[in-house]
């Protein structure tokens, strides 16, 4: 016992990030536990290749099914898979990535092994020879600890929580066989917009533009910041001006957006709304720009400007750039 | 069509969460409840669907306290049929609720089951895909768009930096995001009807939770923060401070 088993995400047979990061909190749960961590992904040929790397996270075994149909995200061989696993070695815990793919999987294997689940995880640790984990609940207006009723618990951990950090282990790679059947759904396609940018909830600095931006075509000095930050940094927005139609909802940050804890978390033109602090009250560091000195996202920022977004974020953008050519 | 929506109570999310004094669970006390937003996208696509078919029914089910029977009366006003309250006091979890709507539900009639992507309340998004588990059937979550030709359904599904597009057969499950639709408000005409539409409570026992919740806290608050500055002569400061914690 106290071994831990890990999905690790991928997409197009590539690992995402998430998958590290996941790796990393099983293996970290996993000697608390007194036990090694293993991990399973699925994927087209030629993703057990690229997938060794997970050893250094400190996976010691990596299994891998193939098969063209694992191009894009496929439930049902997942879970088979993770079932298959499961019936194969004691494991204490599974670990998934609270992200797109992982938070549909998890519940599908709760219920296929009617075992609790606790979703969203932010941290962490063992009582005996089980997990307890905490997670927020109302949007991050309460933190709860809760532990299982029976092994294996299963969890999901929030992306960019467990920031990934190398062990190496062995990584032993080792092919598995998912016995096919009909798939009950079927991904047929991936779209992505024009500009393929990083995910909210995945980048590690988000700029969020508020109704203070005034008009959609500001934005453009939103993207310069975003650039002058680098690959890291992608934009975010507040409601109201995804209402509005100025911004997709895929970048909508909040209670019934999404919910990011990114390093470092710009609010600019942003009042500071209760719906909006429960998406981003997590961040490591809050700046705010407002020029309302009043306003209720000074209380969260660790950073406050008061002023005119439309002076300072040009001239924030510049002195990045500035300071960034000198190192 | 006929479909099944689940609707959950739970607090509007303007309210201020107090932690009851055990710390098992939240202080009810100045709570105003709601309909969990993400169901009324649910309850719309269904109405929806009913009326561009021209014929079918909607159910609305709710596992909940005798309170419940408030936001179900809601929905019969926007134009559910009919609704059902799986009225119980007892406490369980994200499975135990998806356990009590399978059991109703696989006793019914249904083209589509209906869900939100996800309760205000526990911040789970489970109770869809389990459903599709303990039923059986194909589960789409987070669709932004539902396309149905006969048996045959197509799904837009938001995943990191884009849509997946999902195919899959009727019956099914799918859990309803934000920008599937735009849910309508209950007409006084809507209010009057629902007062007439049948709305049936029964009493339900609950499974034991698999997952126990040990404890509830209210958050460590944020230090408290500091204004740097004003304008533009702030922002070598501020880049200043965010050199000194490595952040840029
Ligand atoms: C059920 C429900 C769910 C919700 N979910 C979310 C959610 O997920 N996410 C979310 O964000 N909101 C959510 N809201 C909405 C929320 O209540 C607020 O309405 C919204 O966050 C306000 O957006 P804002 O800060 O951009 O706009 P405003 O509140 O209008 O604030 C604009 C700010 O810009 C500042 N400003 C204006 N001009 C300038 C300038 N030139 N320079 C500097 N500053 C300037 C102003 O001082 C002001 O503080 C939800 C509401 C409800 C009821
Ligand atoms: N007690 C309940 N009664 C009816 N439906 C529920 C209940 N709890 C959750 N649901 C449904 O499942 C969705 C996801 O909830 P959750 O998994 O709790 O985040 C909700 O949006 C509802 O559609």
């Amino acid at each position: 016992m106290g071994r831990v088993l890990v999905y690790a995400e991928t997409r197009h047979g590539e690992l995402r990030a998430v998958a590290r990061e996941a790796v990393t909190a099983g293996r970290d749960l996993a000697e608390e536990l007194g036990g090694g961590v293993d991990a399973f992904l699925l994927g087209p040929p030629g993703t057990a290749d690229r997938v060794a790397e997970l050893g250094q996270y400190g996976a010691e075994r990596v299994f891998v099914a193939e098969d063209p149909a694992f191009e894009a995200y496929a439930a049902d061989a997942a879970l088979r898979m993770c079932e298959d696993l499961l019936g194969r070695d004691a494991y204490s815990a599974v670990v998934f990535p609270a992200s797109a793919q992982g938070k549909d999987l998890a519940p599908r294997a709760a219920a296929r092994l009617d075992r609790g689940l606790a979703t969203e995880v932010v941290a962490l640790g063992a009582d005996g020879d089980g997990p307890i984990a905490t997670r927020p609940m109302y949007a991050g207006k309460a933190m709860a600890r809760v532990s299982f009723a029976e092994l294996p618990a299963l969890i999901s951990v929030r992306p960019n929580v467990f920031r990934p950090r190398e062990r190496p282990a062995a990584g032993a790679v080792e092919r598995v066989v998912v016995a096919s059947e009909p798939a009950r759904q079927r991904v047929t396609g991936i779209e992505t917009g024009d500009r393929v940018a990083l995910d909210v909830t995945e980048a590690n600095i988000v700029v969020s533009g508020g109704r203070g931006m005034k008009d959609p075509e500001n934005w453009s000095m939103l993207e310069d910041l975003v650039d002058a930050l680098g690959d890291d940094a992608t934009l975010g927005a507040s409601r109201a001006v995804v209402d509005a139609g100025w911004r997709p909802h895929a970048e909508q940050v909040g209670q019934t957006g999404k919910v990011v804890s990114p390093s470092l978390y710009f609010a600019i033109g942003i009042s500071g709304a209760i719906q909006h602090l429960a998406g981003m009250r997590t961040a490591k560091t809050i700046v705010a720009i407002n020029r309302d000195a009043e306003a209720p996202i000074f209380s969260v920022a660790d950073f406050g400007v008061v002023g005119d977004l439309f002076e300072v974020v040009p001239a924030l953008a510049a002195e990045i750039r500035r300071v960034s050519a000198e190192v | 069509m006929k479909s099944i929506v689940c609707i959950k109570r739970v607090p509007d999310t303007e309210a201020r969460i107090r932690v009851a004094r055990d710390g098992a669970g939240i202080d009810p006390a100045g709570v105003k409840y709601v309909m969990n937003p993400y169901d009324e996208f649910a309850l719309e696509e269904a109405i929806r669907l009913k009326e561009a078919a021209g014929e079918g029914s909607v159910t609305v089910l709710s596992v909940g306290s005798g309170e419940t029977s408030e936001i179900l009366r809601t929905a019969l006003a926007m134009g559910a049929d009919e609704a059902v309250l799986l009225s119980s006091t007892e406490s369980t979890d994200g499975l135990g609720i998806a356990r009590a709507l399978a059991d109703e539900i696989r006793g019914r009639e249904f083209d589509l089951v209906l869900c939100g992507k996800q309760a205000v309340d526990d911040d789970d998004m489970a109770v869809p895909s389990m459903l599709g588990e303990l039923l059986g059937l194909p589960c789409v979550t987070v669709v932004v768009a539902l396309a149905i030709d006969g048996r045959r359904a197509v799904a837009h599904r938001e995943i990191e930096g884009g849509h997946e597009v999902v195919e899959f057969d009727l019956p099914a499950v799918v859990g309803a995001q934000k920008g599937l639709n735009e849910p309508r408000y209950p007409s006084l005409k809507g209010i009057m009807a629902a007062k007439k539409k049948p709305l049936e409570v029964k009493e339900v026992r609950l499974a034991e939770p698999k997952l126990r919740i040990a404890s509830l806290e209210e958050p460590p608050g944020r230090a408290e923060g500091e204004i740097i500055g004003e304008g533009t002569e702030a922002v070598p400061e501020l880049v200043r401070r965010l050199r000194e914690r490595a952040l840029i």
